[in-house]
């Protein structure tokens, strides 16, 4: 299983996926800055991704937490938490761009 | 005119679990110590980020929110006679001659303490910018992310823009002085109480203020002045929207802050810590929680625990040196149940 992320600069990488794991967390542990500043609670909105538009009616509809926390941080049409998705099968392939805010700044 | 300094053994900067709970493993060992806040409430990332989420993995609590394990914390504290100050930010942090630190918060306030306990979590929060080209332009002449003061907002063409409590507490409180209101937001559902939700729909029902649904994606204007925003509805239709002043609410966001212009070392904005003294590249500044890091490190409460109770060893024989300390138990030490107030 596979998820395919485009970060900032418009690099994509395919990193390894694993059931039941948030796409969050696939991305940290791949290494990359992530900011996911609360750690997966729903409460920050610092995992925001943009789900490519062909994915988004396989994903479950987002919560009201997560609709809150995509108000606070100027999310688009396809903008979810990337927290808030937990990888099935049936995202094999899942292609998400990175927020801005969700890349952490070089110190 | 020199502002009095406060002296004690101890400062805190960041009053969540870990400062909170570095005030009982130090007061245990006799060290009297002032916390600084930049937000108005204790608790941290537990009050601001998640105050109703429930917390597992405390231990002996098999389930807590943050807004209750705060409370805990502070009442675990209580005997210790903390103070605390809220809304200040320290700016500025120095050594002194006499090896003391002297600390001044952007409120005015200044501390001279033996040993200072960075636990500041993810930093200081601040208001989140919406990602708007140009807004810098505008910030502190037309555009605030903060009300100081209601009466600069008297006649002037106010537009709100979020969807939380802030959002719609001020758009009911400016709206009588305000010569027009005007409320946009990504979606007609609302992070607020229903009490605020319902005023501002009767608000527009009586014609007194407007409400938009979409985002703002452009700010014109001159030197500063805002003279109007252009917004995108939800349906891709752009419109503009008349006003000479915009207060966007969108919650808080972690930024390092001052602690980077402090001299000590860091790594990918954490402050690096050895794990006997969770001591910082200069003695006497102490780092323990999330700010923290060293090989192996989880950012878990239970770590600042921890974290908090070896640091404490640390802080009293660095504050002094020629004092006898012993380990003691609370269970069987009358000299420690005398301080907690149980003996």
């Amino acid at each position: 299983m596979r998820i395919i992320l485009v970060d900032n600069k418009g690099c994509e990488r395919e990193l390894e996926a694993v059931e039941g794991w948030r796409v969050m967390e696939i991305i940290r542990d791949h290494g990359f800055p992530i900011v996911a500043e609360c750690g997966g609670a729903c409460a920050c909105g610092t995992c925001q991704v943009e789900v490519d538009p062909q994915w988004a009616s396989k994903l479950h509809a987002p919560r009201e937490d997560e609709l809150d926390m995509l108000d606070e941080n100027y999310g688009g049409e396809w903008s979810r938490l990337s927290c808030q998705l937990i990888m099935t099968p049936e995202l094999d392939g899942l292609r998400v761009r990175l927020a801005d805010i969700a890349i952490r700044e070089a110190a | 005119m020199t502002q009095e300094a406060i002296s004690t053994d101890a400062v805190i900067i960041g009053a969540g679990p870990c400062g909170l709970f570095a005030v009982f493993e130090l007061g245990l060992l006799d060290m009297k110590c002032h916390l600084i806040d930049i937000l108005d409430k204790p608790g941290g990332q537990c009050a601001e980020l998640y105050p109703e989420k429930p917390i597992y993995d405390i231990p002996a609590l098999p389930v807590v929110s943050g807004h209750e394990l705060t409370e805990r914390l502070m009442e675990q504290a209580e005997p210790f006679g903390p103070q605390y100050h809220y809304n200040e930010m320290v700016e500025e942090l120095e050594r002194l001659e006499d090896g003391r630190f002297r600390l001044k918060t952007d409120g005015g306030l200044v501390f001279e303490a033996k040993v200072v306990v960075i636990a500041a979590g993810g930093g200081s929060f601040q208001p989140k910018k919406p990602p708007i080209p140009g807004i810098e332009a505008y910030e502190g002449k037309s555009v605030f992310y903060s009300v100081k003061r209601m009466e600069n907002f008297r006649n002037k063409k106010v537009l709100i823009s979020g969807g939380g409590d802030s959002a719609l507490d001020w758009t009911i409180n400016l709206q009588p002085i305000a010569q027009s209101m005007q409320l946009i937001h990504r979606r007609d559902g609302f992070r607020a109480a229903p009490d605020s939700v319902n005023k501002m729909h009767a608000l527009v029902e009586e014609k007194k203020m407007q409400f938009h649904l979409g985002q703002i994606t452009a700010l014109h204007g001159d030197n500063g002045q805002l003279t109007g925003a252009t917004a995108k509805g939800n349906d891709g239709n752009e419109y503009e929207i008349e006003c000479d002043t915009l207060l966007p609410f969108f919650g808080l966001t972690m930024k390092l802050g001052p602690i980077a212009n402090w001299g000590l070392n860091l790594h990918e904005n954490l402050v690096p810590v050895d794990t006997e003294k969770f001591q910082t590249s200069e003695p006497g500044i102490f780092a323990i929680g999330d700010i923290n890091t060293y090989p192996g490190k989880l950012k878990l409460i239970l770590s600042g625990f921890h974290e908090a109770a070896l640091m404490a060893q640390a802080a009293v024989r660095y504050a002094y040196p020629d004092a006898k300390v012993t380990f003691q138990y609370t269970t069987s030490s009358t000299s420690l149940q005398k301080k907690l107030g149980v003996a």
